[in-house]
């Protein structure tokens, strides 16, 4: 069975919205710990990212919000996603033990390549710029699954599904042995089944942060479209 | 983790997308090193066309009682040293084959720089720039247009440099294979702050030079504005090693990234940065567009703390006296960035001081006018 990833930012909503999107079909939760300069993120994630600054999401309030999604959803791995700049204020060892104690299954830092810090454990992004020597580090030090970037670029949805992946795929299969979860650009049922056919998951950010402005309801209903998609 | 030459500071701390260009970049880099004919190019447009070697000018009435040494970044091709990193990086790009070039730019300097450039080298060129500092630096942007460079405005957040710089390398990551990444400043992912600081490094080379042949001796201390601190490195690489000689950085007030920051992460390394407690970047705040920016290259930050350059603030309203002074007293209108380095230099307890004037002030004088107008 394909896994499906929904991204939700953290803010105090953000634990309903995680249950809601569970019980569309969600398998993995990523949460947004947000930072004021998220050089990897496209306009949607970056206006999202500074409106939970605005009300107040600090480090500490993004743990929380971890906790208590953690609470609502026990069974569903969450991953929160975030920037090299909030570890290194918080204590890269302190931000790894915090996250796991409030129930983070892993983490993504993504402006942390993987020669950059490979003590700490995370999941790793491999793009389709990257050699195979680098697919082979990221894979070797991933934790749980690969993150494969369809796209040379920021987040965001686009038209249509990168030509690049099915390349990258197939350099993965070859190098490495953890499940691949593709995400960047995906964002309507017709991509999450195309992506799905090629890799062992899909991860959905953009588009799925647009839908939970109106609520848990539509969130539901939209995850509900992309697992039915992958599925079928 | 990855080497650093500045101890803690430094690194590559950028999306993976991002990762085999600066490979690309840092092993182009080493094989021009150690070419000849690529350091003859350079060489031969350094003095052709930007005008080096630039001249050391003595000033002797604008801080009576010292012997202040001009080193005329100013009079260089486009009015600033920024032009020196613009020629070494486009002759770089050529070797790597890159045809497209972007940029961001603060105070409009190493935009018109690039812009400039690109004309000559018949590349494509886009600028990001913030809103705010497009307002603020308007001769600078219609320059920019002139020359042929596509200048984005950045909207959102600060509307200053550090948006404009997130924005080039968002830009540079979606069209990593096609375009080179023409850095402003010493910093940004390794091994760009290495890479600047060698192309600006000459700045110091002839000022040394010139300097013992000017004065019979070395200075007492070099002192440079410090926004992302290029043209301060430039200056100090070459006196590094001359251990009598101070080196001091002058940060705007506002904006001292090295005096009241913490170490932090910022557009791909690890430095000095105006940052709360979480590590959410601060805004900063100057007059000056060139020094409007929260972070530092990483070199500085490493330099300060090894105790070798020493790093001081002037406020908004002391670049502006100095700014006037200098106008009046030597015929020269500096832009506000030196004008930070010649009001703690004219305080510096030292007589025989060199400076890095590192632009002209034509670009600043509605804002300069405006201000000194409030000072009155």
């Amino acid at each position: 069975m394909k896994k499906l990833v929904i991204y939700l930012m953290a803010e105090p909503e953000t634990p309903e919205l995680a249950r809601a999107a569970v019980e569309g079909g969600a398998d993995i939760v990523e949460l947004g710990f947000p930072f004021s300069d998220p050089l990897a993120d496209g306009p949607v994630i970056r206006r999202a990212a500074e409106r939970a600054l605005a009300r107040g999401m600090r480090t500490r309030e993004c743990l929380g919000v971890l906790e208590r999604t953690h609470a609502l959803v026990p069974d569903t791995p969450l991953v929160p996603m975030t920037y090299s700049s909030l570890l290194e204020a918080y204590g890269w060892a302190r931000f790894a033990q915090d996250v796991e104690s409030a129930g983070g299954a892993s983490m993504i830092v993504a402006d942390l390549p993987v020669d950059e810090r490979p003590e700490l454990r995370r999941v790793q992004l491999v793009a389709p710029t990257s050699t195979d020597e680098r697919i082979a580090l990221a894979g070797a030090h991933t934790g749980g699954w690969l993150y494969l970037v369809t796209v040379a670029g920021t987040t965001g949805a686009r038209a249509e599904v990168s030509s690049a992946l099915p390349q990258l795929v197939e350099r993965a299969r070859r190098l490495v042995s953890v499940p691949l979860y593709a995400g960047f650009g995906i964002s309507t049922p017709e991509h999450a089944r195309s992506v799905a056919s090629l890799a062992d998951g899909i991860v959905v950010g953009s588009r799925a942060l647009q839908v939970a402005e109106e609520g848990p309801a539509a969130l539901r209903g939209y995850v509900a479209s992309l697992r039915a998609a992958i599925d079928g | 983790m990855s080497t650093s030459a500045y101890g803690a500071y430094g690194g590559r701390y950028v999306p993976e997308t991002l990762i085999p260009a600066l490979d690309e970049l840092e092993q182009g880099w080493r094989e021009a090193l150690a070419d000849d004919a690529f350091h003859a190019e350079l060489n031969g447009l350094l003095t052709t066309y930007a005008g080096r070697p630039t001249p050391l000018t003595l000033s002797e009435r604008f801080a009576p009682g010292k012997r202040i040494y001009l080193k005329r970044e100013d009079l260089l091709h486009t009015g600033a040293h920024k032009l020196n990193n613009a020629l070494g990086q486009i002759v770089l790009a050529q070797r790597l084959g890159k045809r497209r070039i972007v940029a961001e730019t603060g105070a409009g300097q190493h935009g018109v720089a690039t812009a400039t450039v690109c004309a000559k080298f018949g590349l494509e060129c886009v600028v990001y720039m913030g809103e705010e500092d497009i307002r603020r630096q308007k001769p600078n942007v219609e320059r920019m247009g002139l020359l042929g460079a596509e200048v984005r405005p950045v909207d959102f957040g600060t509307k200053t440099l550090k948006e404009a710089t997130s924005e080039a390398i968002r830009d540079w990551i979606t069209n990593v294979e096609t375009t080179h990444y023409l850095i402003g400043s010493c910093v940004g992912p390794a091994p760009y702050p290495e890479l600047v600081a060698e192309l600006q490094s000459v700045i110091g080379r002839e000022a040394r030079e010139q300097h013992l042949a000017a004065a019979g001796r070395l200075p007492e201390a070099v002192v440079a504005a410090v926004g992302g601190g290029s043209n301060a490195i430039g200056i100090f690489h070459r006196f590094l090693d001359d251990a009598d000689v101070r080196l001091v950085g002058v940060e705007a007030a506002g904006a001292a990234s090295l005096g009241t920051g913490r170490t932090g992460v910022l557009h791909g390394a690890r430095s000095s940065v105006l940052a709360d407690e979480d590590g959410q970047i601060a805004d900063a705040h100057s007059i000056s567009a060139g020094l409007d920016y929260p972070g530092v290259g990483p070199e500085h930050a490493f330099l300060r703390d090894e105790g070798r350059a020493m790093y001081v603030g002037a406020t908004d309203e002391e670049a502006l006296l100095a700014f006037r002074d200098l106008a009046r007293t030597e015929g020269i209108i500096p832009a506000l960035e030196p004008a930070h380095a010649l009001a703690r230099a004219r305080e510096l307890d030292a007589e025989l001081i060199l400076v890095c004037l590192s632009g002209r002030g034509d670009k600043d004088l509605a804002e300069a006018l405006s201000g000194l107008e409030k000072l009155a």
